[in-house]
């Protein structure tokens, strides 16, 4: 039973070998064993989002996929979003318009805008709000998140993980 | 909320997969996206002792034109059914609800064939190839069969799959000119249906409920009204004919069954102004 898997997995950018319990969530090994502790478990029902990381650069529920089903792909947490001192420009729309309250659900959303605006990079309001059907937040902050997200869409050149 | 631990084995190709099928039974389970097994496996409501992971057979991640009908393998993803330019032509009914189940983080990880598997009657796409009169092909031990989606689901998360077989791919219908529609209801955005109805029509109607009873369900009542000239309105009348629809915290039975009758109209309403 429950014999370890080895996986290799490059996060923000690093790789690392690992020996991992199969039934590990890619949540827990990015909090747990990389100390990535930005990502955050919210519902853990893979409904509000909070732990939303990009895998191969789309955005996934990380309560929802098993570390060895990441095996050889690239994740990108918030952590490995910025440029050094730079933002990347969905935080920096976050932060200008206010996209946040309590905060709690800020990583798993910058995440999920950072993906939506990749598929879509001209959207519409209404699109962003379809777009971001995925996260919650229980500060109900949804009207300025929607306006980072716009704003961010119309950023020259914004560069998307 | 932690799985019970199992083991892990990768399969390479189908052979490999239906051999580890075969060699661990029925306390295995496939695992493709992973968006219905893992839920449940961290409830502790499913606990196989070995996961076959399937997710690499992208050789199964493909929407190809098969003259008169799509084909779509079963490992292709939710998000990738629903951006398919040969499925929003030839097959839109599909590609549109393809883009309503979850969202887009399930869109990205979800698979057709793990949704069509399942089994789950309140998930969206099985009702969706009831409707369209799909086919569903499996391998098993014994070669390939072809499964007709009116025959495939038996039970609550109970299909026409052996233990031993497993899903390849799923067959669409082209139905050219056809109007369609599909009407989810729920409260919130990323939901499950409450009640969903999806619909075709050109001559023939094809009308399947999400959510009303133990399995998705093929509203023949619906069907056979349309069929001797009744009005969407007076065939919506039957849509809860022969149904057995859940009490839930989101809506009592009866709720569901005036629910259906309201969505079947919209939907044959919304069919026939597309056709």
């Amino acid at each position: 039973m429950m014999t370890a898997v080895r996986i290799t997995l490059t996060v923000n950018g690093t790789r690392h070998d690992d020996d991992v319990e199969p039934r590990l969530l890619l949540v827990h090994y990015l909090r747990e064993t990389r100390g990535l502790t930005g990502t955050n478990v919210g519902c853990d029902t893979t409904s509000c989002g909070a732990c939303t990381v990009l895998l191969d650069g789309e955005s996934v529920k990380s309560c929802t996929v098993l570390a060895v089903q990441a095996d050889g792909g690239e994740v990108t947490t918030i952590e490995g979003l910025a440029s050094g001192d730079a933002m990347h420009p969905v935080q920096e729309a976050f932060r200008e318009h206010h996209g946040l309250q309590c905060g709690y659900c800020t990583p798993g959303m910058v995440m999920a805008a950072v993906s939506f605006l990749a598929e879509h990079p001209d959207p519409s309001e209404d699109e962003v709000r379809h777009g971001l059907e995925g996260n919650l937040c229980r500060c109900t902050g949804y009207h300025n998140i929607v306006k980072a997200v716009m704003a961010a869409a119309k950023t020259p050149a914004a560069p998307r993980a | 909320m932690i799985p019970s631990a199992f083991d892990y084995v990768r399969a390479a190709s189908v052979d490999e997969a239906l051999a580890q099928l075969a060699e661990h039974g029925d306390e295995a389970k496939l695992l493709a996206g992973g968006h219905s097994l893992l839920p449940l496996m961290k409830l502790r409501l499913a606990a196989p002792t070995v996961l076959i992971d399937i997710g690499r057979l992208r050789d199964l991640s493909y929407v190809r034109d098969g003259g008169n009908h799509v084909a779509v393998g079963a490992l292709t993803r939710h998000r990738d059914v629903e951006v398919s330019d040969l499925l929003r032509a030839e097959v839109p009914l599909l590609a549109h609800t393809a883009g309503l189940v979850g969202d887009p983080q399930v869109r990205h990880r979800g698979t057709i064939g793990g949704s069509v598997a399942h089994g789950d009657p309140a998930s969206d796409l099985p009702a969706v190839v009831l409707a369209l009169g799909g086919t569903l092909v499996a391998r098993g031990p014994g070669g390939e069969r072809e499964i007709a989606a009116g025959e495939f689901f038996h039970g609550f998360l109970e299909t026409a799959l052996a233990p031993d077989e497993m899903l390849t791919e799923i067959r669409l219908p082209k139905r050219p000119g056809a109007g369609w529609s599909y009407q989810k209801f729920n409260r919130r955005a990323q939901d499950w249906a409450i009640v969903g109805v999806a619909a075709v029509r050109n001559g023939g109607a094809g009308v399947a409920l999400v959510n009303m009873g133990s399995t998705p369900l093929r509203a023949t009542a619906v069907e056979q009204a349309l069929a001797s000239g009744a009005s969407p309105a007076d065939a919506a009348a039957h849509a809860a004919e022969g149904t057995e629809p859940p009490d839930d915290l989101n809506g009592s039975a009866d709720y569901r069954r005036h629910l259906v009758q309201v969505l079947v109209r919209r939907a044959l309403e919304e069919a026939g102004a597309r056709g």
